[in-house]
């Protein structure tokens, strides 16, 4: 009997270490990740001067010039787009599944949302360049190609609509009950409690979810190469309107390293390990921003 | 929180311990081919040219079935890549889908060029444009920036949508050679930065199908009815023209060997120019190397 209790403890601490082991797997290999593209950059690093990556835009690696700064500023342009777009969207779908919608409305919208998230980018790639482009060709302005920002943006906001839609809906539902019927015993309407009551208290949940959106939006690729264009060059307005910016082609830091690892000879291809480093960073300030934020508003 | 600064820490940590470690060799594509045993059979390795690639593989699996005891391990990295691995035999043969440069014939003066098959790269335009025929120079002109209306070369006035190849492609590369060229001080005529870049011959394909008034390129086996192949210098583009010499923008597909192919690397190199070798080369959208 105590024989048979003893094996079950070990069994207990057996397991324990196992998962240990897992956890520390993935831990491991992000580190052999960051340790791995770091090394891989290294030689382009030395060779070319900082300032000639990072501040100029001319990209040629055929000719040995190296500028990412046009791309840096299409992924963050693409970025910012996509959540001007998508968070509306995004908020908007969540309220209605946390706080309006009865229970058969809920039901169909929430796994048609969840299955937006399961579709391939490469899927939505094909959509947008051969629905998408060709709409926002209808656009009449000289030189629109359909390819460019606003094509990208619009392919991306419905790319990160299921990211932001599942978190912000967490969070909205994580609000206490009685916060809500404290308001409405105040005589607020359902209106009013939800931006002046729930919303509010849903704040960091909701700010998380759009930055994991932010991530999720830096790191896309395939339907990026698809709709963009890929031309490396610094959007700027098409004509006198401002807002022709939007019809530019751009180039994504993810869509460089894609295109090009194919062909890279040494010099470019430790080049596109560089833009590699940029994402990671960019990446892990992005999550290190929404983790602080979500910790500070639990304080 | 502390944790989390903890954690990003020891991110930068790693990162500057591989700051620290001597950087990597740059992988060549072809160096585990190179050094792989002999067993019982006998090892070419190939690497180069994604264009080339394709065909050689196609080329080797019949190869294989015909010959016992040769292992044939065909790949990619792109003609720069074939050129450098040629030349310091992490490869026995490399695969470009360009003439070599002039600075890599002075740099490795001993790399032998075989051409086993030819390629011709066709103007292609959306089915929109009215345009049938462009010189060589108008090409050049166009892809350069200096043309930018159809109207200017009698067609609608409407802007020409420019569709290329990333850099770094051999499409894109022989392009440059045969079409762009430099300029009378050397330097190269570059592909205006405003044209859309696909990263395939088949996304080309698509995107100058979709957009009206673009102008593309691409290799001619990927040729079909949703575009329009434009006559260079009034030679329409077609298999047949470009066998015979009369149209201008044929590449060839090269295999490099450090000096002439010697033992089973001559015996393949023999057998794919043989009609053998050469009937797959045309079943597979190429032109025979000769």
């Amino acid at each position: 009997m105590k024989a048979m209790r003893q094996d079950r403890f070990i069994v207990d601490r057996g397991i324990k270490y196992i998962l240990l082991v897992f956890a520390l797997i993935s831990i491991i290999v992000l580190f052999l990740i960051g340790f791995f593209i770091f090394r891989q950059s290294l030689p382009a690093l030395k060779t070319i001067p900082l300032g000639d990556i990072f501040l100029k835009t001319e990209w040629r690696p055929t000719m040995d010039r190296f500028g990412i700064l046009a791309m840096i500023v299409g992924s963050v342009m693409v970025t910012i787009g996509s959540l001007l777009l998508g968070v509306p969207l995004a908020i908007g779908c969540a309220i209605l599944l946390a706080e309006v919608a009865p229970k058969p409305v809920q039901e169909i919208v929430r796994p048609a949302v969840q299955l937006l998230g399961g579709i391939p980018s490469v899927i939505f790639g094909l959509f947008g360049m051969v629905v998408l482009v060709p709409l926002v060709r209808q656009i009449k302005v000289a030189g629109n190609t359909g390819f460019g920002l606003l094509s990208a943006s619009i392919v991306l906001a419905i790319m990160i609509l299921p990211t932001i839609t599942t978190i912000a809906e967490d969070a909205i539902r994580a609000v206490p009950e009685s916060f809500r019927n404290g308001s409405l015993a105040l005589g607020a309407t359902k209106w009013q409690t939800i931006t002046q009551v729930v919303l509010p208290s849903a704040r960091s949940g909701i700010v998380a979810a759009i930055i994991l959106g932010v991530g999720r939006a830096l790191g896309e690729t395939m339907a990026m190469i698809m709709v963009i264009g890929n031309s490396v060059i610094m959007p700027k307005p098409l004509n006198g309107n401002p807002f022709t910016i939007w019809l530019r082609q751009a180039r994504t830091l993810t869509g460089s390293i894609a295109t090009e690892i194919n062909y890279a000879a040494p010099t470019h291809e430790s080049m596109l390990f560089v833009i590699g480093v940029v994402l990671f960073i960019l990446i892990m300030i992005v999550n290190v921003i929404a983790r602080s934020i979500i910790r500070s508003n639990k304080n | 929180m502390r944790r989390l600064t903890l954690f990003a820490v020891l991110m930068i940590a790693a990162m500057i311990l591989g700051a620290c470690a001597q950087p990597a060799k740059a992988p060549t594509q072809a160096s585990e081919a190179a050094t792989a045993p002999a067993g019982a059979k006998a090892n070419i390795s190939i690497a180069g040219s994604t264009t080339v690639q394709p065909l050689a593989e196609k080329l080797a699996g019949e190869y294989m079935k015909t010959t016992q005891n040769v292992m044939i391990d065909v790949k990619g990295g792109g003609s720069g890549v074939g050129v450098k691995s040629a030349a310091d035999g992490t490869a026995m043969i490399g695969m470009a889908s360009r003439k070599l440069s002039d600075e890599e014939k002075t740099a490795h003066p001993d790399l032998v060029a075989t051409v086993i098959a030819r390629d011709g790269i066709a103007l292609i335009v959306h089915p929109d444009v009215k345009i049938e025929n462009l010189t060589l120079d108008q090409a050049r002109d166009i892809f350069m920036g200096k043309i930018t209306n159809w109207k200017e070369l009698g067609g609608d006035d409407q802007m020409i949508v420019l569709v290329s190849r990333e850099e770094g492609s051999g499409t894109r590369t022989a392009f440059q050679e045969m079409v762009m060229k430099k300029d009378k001080d050397g330097n190269e005529n570059l592909i205006a930065d405003t044209a859309i870049l696909q990263s395939s011959n088949g996304a080309i394909l698509t995107t100058v199908s979709s957009t009206p008034y673009s102008l593309g390129y691409l290799s001619m086996g990927y040729l079909d009815a949703t575009v329009k192949a434009l006559k260079i210098n009034d030679v329409p583009a077609n298999e047949e023209n470009a066998a015979n010499g009369s149209y201008p923008v044929v590449r060839p597909l090269n295999f490099l060997t450090k000096g002439e192919p010697t033992g089973i690397a001559k015996a393949f190199v023999d057998w794919i120019l043989s009609d053998a070798g050469q009937t797959i080369v045309k079943a597979d959208g190429y032109i025979a190397a000769k």
